[in-house]
C-alpha cells in the first residue's frame, strides 16, 4: 500500500535522484498536453474578444465646451475614464485618460497643446495619441467620436481592448 | 575509502572518550559529539562501549522520518539528517533501535554519526577510528581487522525485526547474530 510513495521518496540517495524513462515519458506527455490546452485557450479567448461591442454614448454637445477646453466622461465602462478635448472650431478628439506607463490620469495643457502624464513627465500628442516624451511605451487608446448635429457621440474604442 | 569497514569491539574499550572529544572537534558539528559512550553498568563495573552509527542496509531512522530528511548514499553511509529538511519530530530518535540519533532542540535539528563523510570521502579515516588508543573503534580493510577470538556481526534481531548494517561489531566466535529483546532489559523490580 506505500509502496508508491516509497519509490517518490525513497530512502536511498540514489533511488531518490533517478527519473525512470517511463516517468520522464509521462512528463513530455501531460507538459505538451498542458501547453497544448493553454493554447486552445489563447485561441478561445482570442475569438471571443474579436466580436465586442462598444456601446453608442452622447459625450457631450458642440456647444458647453470652448475651443481648448476639455470634458471628463466614462467609456466605455464607468471605470474607464477619458479625457474629450476640442482641439479647434470643428475638431474633437477624445482619449483613454489612463497613461500607458502606469495608469496615471492624464491632463490636457493648453499652452503646449498636449496630453501631459504628470506622474513621470510623459507626454502625448492631442491630435491621434501619440507617445511624444518621456517613458509611456505605447499611445494613449482614441475613442471613436461620431458626430450628429451638435451631439458628439462615443462608438468605440481604436485600439480596441 | 573503498574496502574500508568500521568495527567496534566494546570489549577493547577503556573509557578514554578520546573519540568522543575527536568527534566534538569537528567542524561540522563543533562541540557537539555524535558518539554515545555508554557505561554499561556503572554500580558494578567501569565497562564502557561506544557507540556509533550502524549504518543500516534498510535505516529505521530515515523510514520513519515525515520530512524525507534522511538519506543513505550509494556507499551505504545513512547522511545525517538535511537540515533544510529536518522538522525536529524526534521519530527517529524513537525509532532507531540503536539509539544513535539525537536531537537538538534548540536546533530544531537532528545531528547523528555519518561516518565523518567529509573524511571518509576524501580518504580518510574517522575522526573516532583515528583516536581510539585501544582498537575498539577500528576503520580497517577487513584482513586487517586484528581479529583475536572475535566475530565481526553485522545482523541484529530485535524481536521481529531483523536489521543488517555497515558498521560491524566484534562478539564471541558462537554467535552469529545477536538477538535483543527490549524486555530483558525492562527492570522488573528485583533487583
Amino acid at each position: 500500500m506505500s509502496s508508491l510513495w516509497k519509490e517518490d521518496f525513497s530512502v536511498q540517495a540514489g533511488e531518490d535522484r533517478y527519473v525512470q524513462r517511463r516517468q520522464f515519458t509521462k512528463f513530455l506527455v501531460l507538459t505538451s498536453f498542458g501547453m497544448f490546452v493553454g493554447q486552445c485557450w489563447i485561441l478561445a479567448k482570442s475569438l471571443l474578444h474579436r466580436g465586442r461591442t462598444f456601446p453608442s454614448q452622447v459625450v457631450a454637445r458642440t456647444g458647453e465646451i470652448p475651443i481648448g477646453g476639455v470634458k471628463l466622461f466614462r467609456y466605455p465602462d464607468p471605470e474607464d475614464p477619458c479625457i474629450l478635448v476640442r482641439i479647434s472650431e470643428d475638431r474633437f478628439a477624445a482619449y483613454s485618460q489612463k497613461c500607458t506607463h502606469l495608469s496615471c490620469a492624464v491632463y490636457y495643457s493648453a499652452e503646449s497643446r498636449r496630453l501631459v502624464c504628470p506622474c513621470h513627465d510623459g507626454f502625448f500628442s492631442v491630435e491621434d495619441g501619440s507617445m511624444l516624451q518621456g517613458p509611456p511605451p505605447r499611445p494613449l487608446p482614441a475613442v471613436i467620436l461620431d458626430r450628429r448635429g451638435d451631439e458628439l457621440i462615443a462608438i468605440g474604442m481604436e485600439p480596441a481592448e | 575509502m573503498n574496502g574500508y569497514e568500521f568495527y567496534v569491539d566494546a570489549s577493547r574499550c577503556i573509557g578514554c572518550q578520546s573519540c568522543v572529544g575527536a568527534c566534538a572537534e569537528c567542524g561540522t558539528h563543533r562541540g557537539k559529539s555524535m558518539i554515545h559512550l555508554d557505561f554499561i553498568d556503572r554500580r558494578n563495573t567501569i565497562a564502557t562501549a561506544p557507540m556509533v552509527c550502524m549504518h543500516c542496509e534498510d535505516p529505521t531512522c530515515a523510514e520513519v522520518c515525515p520530512a524525507d530528511a534522511i538519506k543513505r548514499g550509494e556507499d551505504g553511509v545513512v547522511r545525517s539528517a538535511l537540515k533544510a529538511r529536518c522538522i525536529g519530530c524526534s521519530n527517529c530518535v524513537l525509532a532507531c533501535p540503536f539509539g544513535v540519533p539525537k536531537m537538538y532542540v534548540e536546533q530544531e535539528l537532528m545531528m547523528k554519526c555519518d561516518m565523518c563523510y567529509d573524511r571518509t570521502s576524501a580518504d580518510k579515516r574517522p575522526m573516532c577510528a583515528t583516536v581510539c588508543p585501544s582498537q575498539a573503534l577500528m576503520y580497517v580493510k577487513p584482513a586487517d581487522a586484528p581479529h583475536r577470538r572475535e566475530r565481526p556481526v553485522n545482523v541484529f534481531r530485535f524481536g521481529e525485526q531483523i536489521v543488517r548494517t555497515k558498521v560491524r561489531i566484534m562478539l564471541p566466535p558462537d554467535t552469529p547474530e545477536l538477538t535483543m529483546d527490549a524486555a530483558d532489559y525492562i527492570w522488573s523490580g528485583d533487583v
